[in-house]
């Protein structure tokens, strides 16, 4: 956790390029950013502005090349591959597409967020992934599979199992883009509700400005920079 | 009822019916093709050590030029009288064997059969059967049978049972079949008879009486067979093998494992199905790990380590082997019982050769299972959003 800091999010000079030589491409400029546990911060801009990449830097899925990134009090540029993964552990991830397991009915899916942090007895997982996913109104589809479930039933499976584990960050890439705006307004609208429950930080890129209201903050970016703060 | 971990690897089978059960066929197939091979192997170990199985001796004398029974070469019957000059030899007998030509009772054809000869008043061959008719081989050109012989022999069979007199004709001579025993056909033989010297020699009238083809040595009870063999090997020249009666199993096993081309082949046989396996295998769970590799990947973004990824896919190879050595277990049972009527081979199932195919097979899947998780690699987290 933030360990002293009220940080959650701590970024100073984070450069970024993908590719080598003369292919070699700057996605990330000199990135500062700071965002303070509890808070909700909605991260827009156009297509290939970095939004995704600054996302998947924060959220450790990818390696940080320089600069400085300190996630939930824990400096993540130069750390290995397992402290990356440990990291990840306590982050939420919400994909654009649900990333819903097949095989797994949306209970076992919730669970399995669960059972990764290894520290619950079999039946309190069922129990907290039937909890969570009553909070989010699906009482009714514990054992349905991905496929017998609707967009905006499947997204909200994985709000469920986003958060199920009570990260202290939740990490969101356009979860509305597949959705109808009804779909996609219940779904933002439960993640701030749940968020603001455990006292989680979000961090969303989106486009979509209906969703823009829930946002404590918003920050552009452009070209690999940020331009407001 | 809950477990702690989620059977991933199971619940992914068992969500792509149609994939699961391509495996199990692949996985079946192998273990078919495996059993059969396996089983064919050990059938003709097996048939062409019966008769050597069921010679009475502590010790058995053959030629050093012997390949095999079928093969024996001969020794001077000299040798046996010099065997019981040896302490802990209290008995010797000798056996002339051959093949013969004969006209089968039944279709009149001509046939190859195996002739036994041996003398009528010591005791050769521990089958309960020969052991309780052997009285009847004292009359001249008389002969057992054996039931068990591969070709048209039902309906002779069935008259010998009922009591009549069988006979038919070799080298000119006229046989009476005097009884039935059953040895069963083997590889090197299709069926054989058993006859006193006497009737051999009559038989083969070209045979030197004074060379044997095999002989039998009984010891004193209590007696150290390997002490005694090493005793007749310094005692006997070099004109003569000496082998205890287990050795002589190994020795004609011997022949059809390493000299004979047919062992070797049931060898391939089985390694070829083993390979063919892994492949079934190995597509089943590349493709498998590849439909799921955004689902992986969403694993990793969430915290799991690739070994737990490695677990799920290995999980899959352990239940494929499970569930595909089942009906690979049972289809055999009929394929030995089709193919022993067809061939009158012992070919039946046995449970250590049950355990040897299922280590196969679980070995064949992990071999699979641990090329398929290199695909894995392809599973980034960072690619998913």
């Amino acid at each position: 956790m933030a360990n002293g800091s009220t940080s959650a999010v701590l970024i100073k000079r984070l450069q970024h390029h993908y590719g080598d030589g003369a292919l070699r491409k700057q996605v990330l400029s000199d990135i500062d950013l700071e965002i303070q546990a509890g808070e909700i911060v909605l991260l827009t801009g156009p297509s290939g502005s970095g939004k995704t990449t600054l996302l998947t830097l924060i959220g450790g899925l990818r390696q940080g090349q320089s600069g400085s990134l300190i996630i939930l009090g824990r400096e993540l540029i130069g750390a290995p591959a397992n402290q990356l993964t440990l990291a990840r552990r306590e982050h939420g991830y919400i994909f654009q597409a649900h990333n819903l397991h097949r095989s797994l009915t949306a209970q076992q899916n919730v669970r399995m967020a669960l059972e990764m942090r290894g520290d619950l007895e079999a039946d309190e997982m069922d129990e907290r992934a039937r909890a969570m996913l009553h909070s989010v109104g699906l009482d009714d589809q514990l054992e349905a599979f991905p496929d017998q479930l609707s967009g905006g039933q499947k997204q909200r499976v994985a709000v469920a199992r986003a958060l199920v584990g009570n990260p202290p960050l939740l990490l969101a890439d356009e979860p509305t883009a597949s959705l109808d705006s009804r779909s996609g307004r219940d779904v933002v609208s439960l993640m701030q509700r749940l968020a603001r429950e455990q006292g989680c930080t979000i961090l969303l890129v989106t486009h979509d400005n209906r969703i823009f209201d829930v946002a404590d903050r918003i920050v552009a970016m452009e070209d690999g920079r940020l331009l407001q703060h | 009822m809950s477990k702690r971990r989620t059977p991933l690897g199971w619940l992914q089978l068992k969500h792509d019916r149609g994939r699961l059960l391509v495996a199990l066929a692949g996985i079946a197939f192998a273990d078919v093709l495996m059993f059969t091979q396996l089983g064919f192997q050990r059938a003709l170990y097996d048939s062409n050590t019966r008769l050597s199985r069921a010679l009475k001796g502590d010790i058995v004398l053959i030629s050093p030029r012997a390949l095999n029974l079928q093969n024996l070469a001969s020794f001077p019957r000299r040798r046996l009288l010099q065997a019981r000059d040896v302490p802990g030899v209290i008995d010797a007998q000798g056996i002339y064997l051959n093949t013969l030509t004969w006209k089968n009772p039944q279709t009149r054809l001509n046939a190859t059969v195996q002739v036994l000869g041996f003398d009528p008043d010591g005791q050769v061959l521990s089958l309960p059967e020969v052991v309780a008719q052997t009285n009847k081989l004292k009359l001249p050109d008389t002969i057992l049978f054996d039931r068990g012989a591969r070709g048209k022999y039902a309906k002779t069979i069935a008259r010998v049972d009922k009591g009549d007199l069988v006979t038919t004709e070799a080298e000119r001579r006229t046989l009476t079949i005097g009884g039935l025993f059953r040895l069963g056909a083997s590889f090197g033989a299709d069926a054989t008879l058993l006859a006193s010297d006497q009737s051999f020699l009559r038989l083969f009238p070209r045979r030197d009486p004074g060379s044997i083809s095999l002989g039998l040595l009984r010891l004193a009870p209590g007696s150290d067979d390997n002490l005694v063999a090493e005793r007749l090997r310094r005692h006997l020249p070099e004109d003569v093998k000496v082998l205890t009666a287990a050795g002589y199993v190994a020795f004609e096993e011997g022949y059809w494992r390493t000299a004979s081309p047919i062992g070797v082949i049931f060898g391939l046989g089985t390694a070829m199905a083993f390979v063919v396996g892994m492949v079934i295998v190995y597509q089943v769970l590349s493709t498998d790990v590849n439909a799921h590799l955004a689902e992986y990947a969403t694993f990793k973004a969430m915290g799991f380590r690739n070994r737990y990824l490695l677990l799920v896919i290995f999980e899959q190879a352990l239940v494929l082997a499970s569930l595909g050595f089942l009906p690979g277990l049972i289809l055999p049972l009929g394929i030995y019982v089709m193919a022993s009527r067809a061939t009158a081979l012992p070919i039946f199932m046995t449970s250590s050769r049950a355990l040897f195919v299922f280590m196969l097979t679980v070995v064949m899947c992990l071999a699979s299972g641990a090329i398929a998780t290199r695909r894995l690699q392809a599973a980034d987290p960072a690619e998913l959003f």
